[in-house]
């Protein structure tokens, strides 16, 4: 018995830390999803305003001493706005052209913040402190002890996205939305003002990535490089699970974050890739995605 | 002397405006009383706040010190950002020594832009100071009559931190290694210092390099290794991360400590105290060491993002201070005429000054002088901004560097 | 060929016949490789409609093969160059056939995806060296006889392969291929009800398009002497698209242009470290928003001529 835990242990251990990268995963291809779903438009500037959001939060604590939970709340309505005014000024004058030029604007912009992020706070990174509430010894599972702030970011995260999830697919507001999505004439003649819901998507969906990098800043240093990192493995996730559904990012986005984690026990040379490899066989299989619409 | 600062900087602005049309017989026609100075590193990334601008500033310092600019002779200084990448760094630096004439390339951090650069320097008969990068091997089987390693190398590092942490008692180690020539480098140097004092490597784990920003997976593998010491061979952000990490799991407070092979004072000062005290590294130079290290910071002024000076700084100080003297020594046109032959010159004359002490430049092209193994202090002992390190031992000159025999540098006739 | 398109070639070739005795020759030649690059990726967005956001994968395998059949194997310059090629050619077959399965979005990141797994895979291979990359090729002598370590003899051999690959390109552009392949582009229903199975078109656009982006990785290999990760990493892929887009995207000369303008600013703003990611993120933007056509596009637009 005593033998067959200590070969499970690293399995429950990597298992559960895995939900914790999982976490960041989801809420990150859940903004892609929900701005794509709606906008037509791939955010790949969507790294960067996670990592700008990590910076607002380090620059809110030091420059206006704001701690951590207002940080929370602050950081992704600064961030969600400047995301607005992004959207209203440049996104909003693609709509007409081929989705192709919103995935181009979108990285020009990720090089101008992170070129400034770098310029103005150089690149080691700066230091953000776990919040008070959480410094409390690691919570003893059985199999291991996990700080007591990585457990409220698996929990925050699955509650902002499945928030997120029922607010699109089961209120009224979601189904105006998803109307828009399919039919946007023909809601826009139904007296709705379409435009102004989809700047108010972008912003929603931006403020959800600086929500995550606030989430980041006291586990991941806070740096201009830190955005770059993630958006690559997510857009891996978002063509495992289809962009066509919100479910289907999020879940996938946890699992991904899970067996990631089982790569770093078996065989840690290969957790790098292991999601492109993934991402390679599920297209051979099914080309749509694991929960995508043909 | 604010005029020849400020024609130094003019002279500086026009070398880096020189614009790509330039026709080639235009650099032919430079001043043969002019001495070129490149600093190359890093400007943007991971190192810039360690090497970067702060460079520049500490050269351009040591030119004014020098005083050769008010006996006749024109200095300019030129930087450019290498981003890192070794192809960056060889097409600047054969624009600077193939069209701009330069005669002296200097501090080069990362070690695969500084091999490269070595052999530039070498072809062409110029010659590179390196004050950043780490490797060993540009004192061993890359060894170059037209190079000097100032600062620190990876066997001084793995040589100071594992060497005396065993002594300190940490025995059992367990390695987080960047997956990468560097790491494994850095790995086997440890692993061999730990073994030789009489410790024992209990394993390692392997880590993607790069592109790992969650270390809390390899740090709990660390964990149940259940060794003394979990030696960290990787260097910048993946640094930062996994001493920040493995603060947050508590792993220090439960008794296992942790060696930093490749830590400067902007990675602590990122890190902050918090989460770094008790971190045991090595380092040549800290600027708040004794009353020179401290008159040295001074007189550099601030600094680019107020970091205080890294020990990448000083070498790059103290480097092109000596470089100078050497060039007055034997003429400009001489020092021009030959780049290994002012290396050869500076190899004859020790090195004095504020950063480094007395020194000497050994024949593989090593500088000389003493370490320092430091131990980060908690936030109750430090008493203001950057009062990070308190000192635990001195490693003699004689001491800190791989013996000249053990190098295999050609150069090296026993 | 129109004659505008004519008298531009022939702008192009005075250019580069004299361009060495006016500037520096290496720097010309890095001109000369990064156009090929552009080149072949403009072969796929332009032409086919396809936007690679992973074409470093080819370039970058193109420059680590060549310089290690050069280094390693000893091959002369021109065997080692076509090992690049035929590296490159493979990979894209591979992932070409992956990629098509998804269009415009979709397959942006699914190519920008695996290049990244192909990055990952020369991080840690041995035969790349790693971080260090492989250092101190040779430049050999060109079929064993042309010793072409002096910048100057090279120079004229990187140019006669730069006009060779873009008149080649020139050639697949114009010809019936070609224009299935713009039918494609503009409206694939179209195309395969007309009978024309638009996924080996696709798949043949991608892999001639990763096959001269191998090429063009491999002559910058033996140029520079050293093939590294940079080459591979995704920034690179992303210089491809600037130039092209800067430059005019699905004209013939347009990448030409964009690559002297992106390599010479790359090189005059060297100095100024994180200001140049800036000034490429300022350059994206604006193209994109007011400027979708390129010089070349515009100037095409202009006088209402191709080029």
């Amino acid at each position: 018995m005593s033998e067959l835990w200590y070969e499970l242990e690293p399995f429950l251990q990597q298992g559960t830390l895995g939900l914790v990268n999982g976490a960041f995963y989801a809420i990150l291809s859940l903004g892609l999803a929900v701005i794509f779903g709606m906008l037509n438009v791939v955010n790949f500037a969507h790294g960067a305003q996670f990592m700008l959001g990590a910076f607002v939060a380090w620059m809110l604590l030091n420059w206006a001493g704001i701690g951590y939970w207002g940080a929370l709340v602050l950081a992704p309505l600064i961030v969600g706005l400047l995301g607005v005014v992004i959207e209203r000024t440049m996104i909003a004058r693609l709509y007409k052209l081929d989705h192709l030029y919103g995935l181009l604007l979108t990285f020009g912009l990720a090089l101008i913040i992170e070129g400034t992020m770098r310029n103005a706070f150089g690149s080691s990174g700066l230091p953000y402190q776990v919040p008070e509430a959480f410094r409390i010894p690691p919570v003893d599972l059985g199999y291991m002890l996990m700080p007591a702030y990585r457990f409220w970011i698996v929990i925050v995260s699955l509650v902002v996205c499945f928030g997120t999830w029922y607010a699109i697919e089961k209120t009224k507001l979601g189904s105006y939305l998803r109307a828009a999505v399919e039919r946007p004439q023909l809601v826009q003649a139904f007296g709705i003002n379409v435009p102004l819901m989809m700047t108010a998507t972008y912003g929603a969906g931006v403020a959800l990535a600086a929500f995550a990098g606030v989430l980041a800043a006291p586990v991941y240093s806070v740096n201009p490089a830190m955005g770059a990192n993630f958006i690559i493995i997510v857009f891996a996730v978002v063509v495992i699970g289809g962009m066509g559904s919100i479910l289907g990012s999020i879940v996938t986005g946890y699992i991904l974050g899970v067996i990631e984690g089982f790569t770093r026990v078996y065989y840690p040379e290969a957790s790098a890739t292991v999601v492109f490899v993934i991402m390679a066989i599920v297209l051979l299989v099914r080309p749509t995605g694991l929960f995508g619409r043909a | 002397m604010s005029i020849t600062r400020r024609t130094l900087l003019t002279g500086t602005a026009a070398a880096g405006a020189l614009p790509l049309v330039t026709p080639l017989r235009h650099a032919r026609a430079q001043a043969a009383n002019t001495i070129r100075i490149g600093v190359l590193n890093d400007q943007s990334g991971l190192y810039r706040d360690l090497s970067g601008p702060g460079s520049t500033q500490a050269v351009r310092l040591a030119v004014q010190e020098s005083g050769i600019t008010t006996r006749g002779v024109n200095v300019e200084v030129a930087e450019a950002d290498h981003q890192n990448k070794p192809d960056v760094g060889s097409t600047i630096v054969r624009q600077w020594l193939d069209r701009d004439g330069f005669d002296v390339i200097v501090d080069v951090p990362t070690s695969s832009v500084a091999l490269a650069v070595n052999t530039l320097c070498r072809e062409r008969n110029k010659v590179l100071l390196v004050s950043g990068a780490a490797t060993s091997d540009l004192t061993g089987s890359a060894c170059s009559p037209n190079t000097i390693h100032w600062t620190y190398d990876t066997w001084m590092l793995a040589r100071g931190t594992g060497g005396a942490t065993v002594a300190a008692g940490g025995r059992t180690w367990f390695f987080i290694t960047a997956d990468y020539a560097f790491g494994h480098a850095l790995e086997r140097d440890v692993s061999n210092f730990v073994r030789a004092a009489g410790g024992e490597v209990l394993g390692g784990v392997r880590t993607p390099f790069p592109g790992t920003t969650d270390f809390s997976s390899f740090l709990v593998q660390a964990q149940r290794s259940r060794a003394q010491v979990i030696g960290l061979a990787n260097a910048g952000g993946d640094t930062i991360n996994s001493i920040k990490q493995a603060a947050e799991f508590g792993i220090t407070r439960r008794g296992q400590k942790l060696a930093g092979l490749l830590v400067f004072i902007s990675d602590v000062h990122a890190l902050g105290l918090q989460t770094a005290q008790g971190l045991v590294l090595t380092a040549t130079f800290y600027w708040d060491l004794n009353d020179n290290t401290r008159e040295f910071t001074r007189r550099l002024g601030r600094m680019p993002n107020d970091v205080r000076p890294s020990m990448v700084h000083a070498g790059c100080y103290s480097a092109v201070l000596h470089y100078l003297k050497a060039v007055e020594a034997m003429g400009v046109q001489a020092a021009k005429a030959s780049g290994a032959a002012v290396v050869e010159r500076m190899k004859a004359m020790p090195t004095d000054d504020i950063c480094f002490g007395k020194g000497t430049i050994r024949q593989d092209g090593r500088k000389i002088h003493p370490a320092y193994l430091f131990e980060v202090k908690s936030p109750q002992e430090s008493r203001g901004p950057w009062d990070y390190y308190k000192l635990l031992q001195t490693i003699p000159a004689d001491q800190a560097f791989r013996p000249l025999n053990e190098g295999g540098c050609p150069l090296v006739r026993t | 060929m129109p004659r505008s398109q004519a008298i531009a070639l022939a702008l192009l070739v005075a250019f580069i016949a004299a361009a060495p005795f006016i500037l520096f020759p290496v720097y010309v030649m890095k001109v000369l490789c990064f156009a090929l690059y552009a080149c072949a990726f403009n072969l796929l967005l332009g032409y086919a409609g396809l936007l690679s956001f992973g074409h470093a994968a080819y370039f970058g395998m193109g420059s680590y093969l060549s310089a290690h059949a050069a280094k390693i194997w000893g091959f002369t310059p021109e065997l080692a160059i076509l090992t690049g090629g035929l590296t490159a050619t493979i990979l894209g077959t591979a992932f070409g056939y992956l990629a098509i399965r998804r269009q415009g979005i979709y397959f942006a990141m699914i190519t920008l995806a695996l290049a990244q797994m192909v990055y990952f895979f020369c991080v840690q291979a041995p035969f790349t060296g790693g971080e260090d990359g492989i250092q101190a090729v040779p430049r050999g002598a060109l079929l064993g006889v042309l010793d072409l370590a002096p910048d100057f003899t090279l120079y004229w051999v990187v140019a006669g392969l730069f006009l060779a690959g873009f008149l080649f390109l020139y050639r697949i552009v114009h010809s019936p291929f070609g224009q299935v392949l713009k039918a494609i582009r503009d409206n694939e229903a179209r195309a395969i009800s007309l009978g024309y199975r638009s996924d080996d078109y696709k798949l043949l656009a991608f892999v001639l398009s990763a096959a001269i982006a191998g090429i063009a990785g491999g002559t910058k290999a033996i140029v520079f002497q050293i093939a590294t990760l940079t080459d591979v990493n995704w920034p690179m892929s992303g210089e491809a698209v600037l130039m092209t887009l800067l430059g005019g995207i699905g004209t013939m000369f347009g990448p030409v242009v964009g690559a002297l303008i992106i390599v010479t600013l790359q090189a005059e703003l060297a100095q100024f470290g994180a200001w140049v990611t800036v000034i490429q993120g300022v350059i994206f933007v604006g193209c994109v928003l007011a400027f979708r056509r390129g010089v070349i596009g515009e100037l095409q637009q202009a006088i209402r001529r191709p080029l």
